[in-house]
């Protein structure tokens, strides 16, 4: 099992969501976080001033998935979420040991 | 049983009801009948029920029918009398006046929710409740400041309010001697609107008085926002609206010496000044100058090596509204200040008014896209507020290329003295208060020196002829407005700055650092403006690189 961060722009969340429904991913968690990468944020001006925009708001999106999932779901991520300028964001992907569901306490892909 | 005795006293009542207004119709036809139809109604064949029923009385859907000559009380309906007319005709003239100066002073007041708005929205979340509070608490602080004292040293001298019905009750000014003549410097009638003036034309005046100078009261509150004191701006409330603003105000609008600068001096008319933008704006622009250098800039506005740092506002959509409600206010702010709905002038007044806010908000928007690329709401608005301001003196003299050319230069001028203000001079103003209010109240004076077009104002001041400004002729008259404009700056700088200076020694203007970077909404109020969204203690600024954040 794997499960995949993804850090993405925030108006691309619902083109993203609907791409990983479509390959069959079932569940998601999302958030809404502040961060910077190469670029460092940018420089806006207000009244004449400059001030440094370092946190841009992004979309965080966490899926666990089945292995046999997993290049499938990193693709439509890449085309989904690809304006091809800078700040388009990361892809995240980790093993993960267990997944276990509250309700009935099973484990492992049952529980996906 | 009940319900039965209920509906047989109303069909009772119904028909007393009837009856009555059988008879009074009654009446009425028969005062109007002709003596020989009354004649013919007395002849025993007419049965009484027939000539008792009255026509119905007719609607008048176009008005051309309503307010006749049945409306004008004389005690001889057949042979008025001309000075029962001339007394209805005078009565009319000064109601018209006092319901328009009245309707006036009520836009004016609901300018205290721009002002609240503009503020609010350009400043930050964690600061609402309090940026709010300020300008609702100004209301309430300054009527009542104006009500104790500030309305007699301002109007106690200023009598007879002529186009307010004249009684002339407003008659004791102190003076003193120089140059050998008399310099009037406040107002000394009319404290607590006592019985010595209970009258219908005093109490317009303060009405409409009253809101002007809460205009001048909240102006400060943006230049000294997220940082100020509660206590401090307490004390400051009922200073400016009890004495500064007052006397100023006499020297101008009582009868004071600036006005009689005309009538004593020969320069022109006295300083004129229409609505206010010295009076008015460029006492609160130079009070808060005074009170934000006093105060000191925001923590963070300012990098290590001086540079400026934007701190945006939280809600530009909130400041647009807000400034729509001023410039609307503005249509009782100018036109109002005739003092007179009978002075057809209003509408010169009015036009001017809107072309120079228009100019203002169009000049201040190109100057942005072509330094920076893009328009700013923020300073788009600061320029249709900094038009407003300055055509305040001039409405009432210029012609309309020239409100719009006002508007034009207010609105880069607003532009220019922001970025003097915050990059040259260092001083902090979260709203640009003192560049709207400050700058172009002091260029709207001006501008009514240089360009009054002689067409209006015959024996203002006291001075027969028109008001005529330095390209039309009269060059004194731009010399009367200078000096009202250094006197205006002079006498509130240094009041405010000695009045700000002495407080701070005693209750101190500014909060602590903490309360400052946690918000003022908590430790100032008690309330957050937005307990749902209220940012994490320490958050809610920018604290760009090179500004450490002083330790509490």
């Amino acid at each position: 099992m794997k499960k995949i961060e993804s850090i993405i722009r925030p108006h691309l969340l619902d083109a993203v969501k609907t791409a990983l429904q479509d390959v069959g991913v079932v569940g998601m968690t999302v958030s809404e976080v502040k961060g910077f990468g190469r670029q460092k944020g940018h420089t806006e001006t207000y009244r004449g001033s400059e001030y440094k925009v370092e946190f841009l708001p992004k979309v965080k999106i966490e899926v666990a998935i089945p292995d046999a999932l997993l290049e499938q779901a990193i693709e439509v991520i890449l085309k989904a979420g690809k304006t091809g300028k800078f700040g388009d964001g990361k892809v995240f992907v980790t093993s993960l040991e267990d997944v276990i569901r509250i309700r009935t306490g099973e484990r492992g892909e049952a529980a996906l | 049983m009940r319900r039965k005795k209920k509906a047989l006293f109303l069909s009772f009542g119904l028909g007393v009801v009837l009856a009555l207004g059988v008879t009074g119709l009654r009446s009425i036809t028969h005062a109007q009948e002709s003596p020989a139809a009354e004649a013919s109604a007395a002849t025993p064949e007419a049965a009484p029920a027939a000539t008792a029923a009255p026509a119905e009385p007719v609607p008048d859907p176009t008005g051309e029918n309503t307010g006749t000559a049945a409306d004008v009380p004389v005690k001889d309906a057949a042979n008025p009398t001309l000075p029962e007319v001339m007394a209805t005709v005078g009565h009319n003239k000064i109601a018209i006046n006092i319901v328009w100066t009245l309707f006036c002073g009520f836009l004016v007041m609901f300018m205290q929710a721009g002002f609240a708005m503009v503020e609010t929205g350009f400043t930050r979340a964690k600061n609402a409740a309090h940026t709010m509070s300020m300008n609702f608490m100004v209301y309430p602080i300054g009527l009542l400041g104006y009500w104790i004292c500030g309305f007699a040293f301002q109007m106690g001298g200023a009598s007879p309010l002529a186009t307010l019905g004249g009684t002339g009750v407003l008659n004791s000014e102190f003076s003193i001697t120089l140059f050998g003549k008399a310099f009037d410097l406040f107002g000394t009638k009319g404290f607590f609107l006592g019985p010595d003036v209970y009258d219908v034309g005093v109490f317009t005046m303060f009405l409409f008085q009253m809101v002007f100078m809460d205009t001048t009261v909240t102006i400060p509150t943006g230049a000294m926002a997220e940082r100020w004191k509660w206590s401090s701006f307490l004390v400051y409330g009922f200073f400016m609206s009890m004495f500064i603003y007052p006397i100023f105000g006499n020297w101008v609008w009582g009868g004071g010496w600036l006005a009689d600068l005309g009538a004593n001096f020969g320069l022109g008319h006295g300083h004129v000044d229409f609505a206010g933008s010295s009076v008015v704006h460029m006492v609160g622009g130079v009070a808060a100058l005074a009170g934000a250098i006093v105060l000191g800039p925001r923590l963070g506005k300012y990098t290590k090596d001086g540079k400026p740092v934007a701190i945006p506002g939280h809600h530009i959509p909130m400041a647009i509204v807000g400034t729509f409600i001023l410039a609307f206010g503005w249509f009782g702010f100018n036109p109002g200040s005739t003092l007179s709905g009978g002075d057809l002038r209003i509408a010169v007044v009015a036009t001017n008014t809107m072309l120079a806010s228009a100019g203002g908000a169009m000049a201040a928007m190109v100057y942005m896209m072509l330094r920076f690329g893009k328009p700013d709401p923020s300073m788009m608005a600061n320029g249709m507020l900094a038009g407003l301001v300055a055509i305040t003196a001039p409405c009432a003299f210029v012609t309309a290329p020239v409100a719009v050319l006002i508007g034009v230069i207010s609105g880069i001028l607003v532009c220019l003295s922001v970025f003097f203000i915050e990059g040259k001079l260092k001083i902090d103003d979260p709203v640009g208060a003192i560049s709207v209010h400050g700058v172009n109240g002091a260029w709207g004076v001006l501008s009514l020196g240089l360009f009054a077009d002689g067409k209006y104002g015959d024996g203002w001041n006291g001075v027969p002829g028109r008001v005529t400004g330095l390209f039309y002729g009269d060059g004194k008259q731009f010399l009367a407005e200078c000096i009202g404009t250094i006197t205006c700056f002079v006498f509130v700088f240094v009041s405010f700055y000695l009045f700000f200076k002495v407080l701070d020694a005693i209750i101190g203007n500014r909060v602590s650092a903490e309360a400052e970077m946690n918000g003022l909404d908590g430790p100032e109020m008690g309330a957050h403006g937005y307990p749902e969204f209220a940012p994490a203690a320490g958050a809610g600024g920018p604290f760009p690189e090179g500004v450490t954040a002083p330790t509490p």
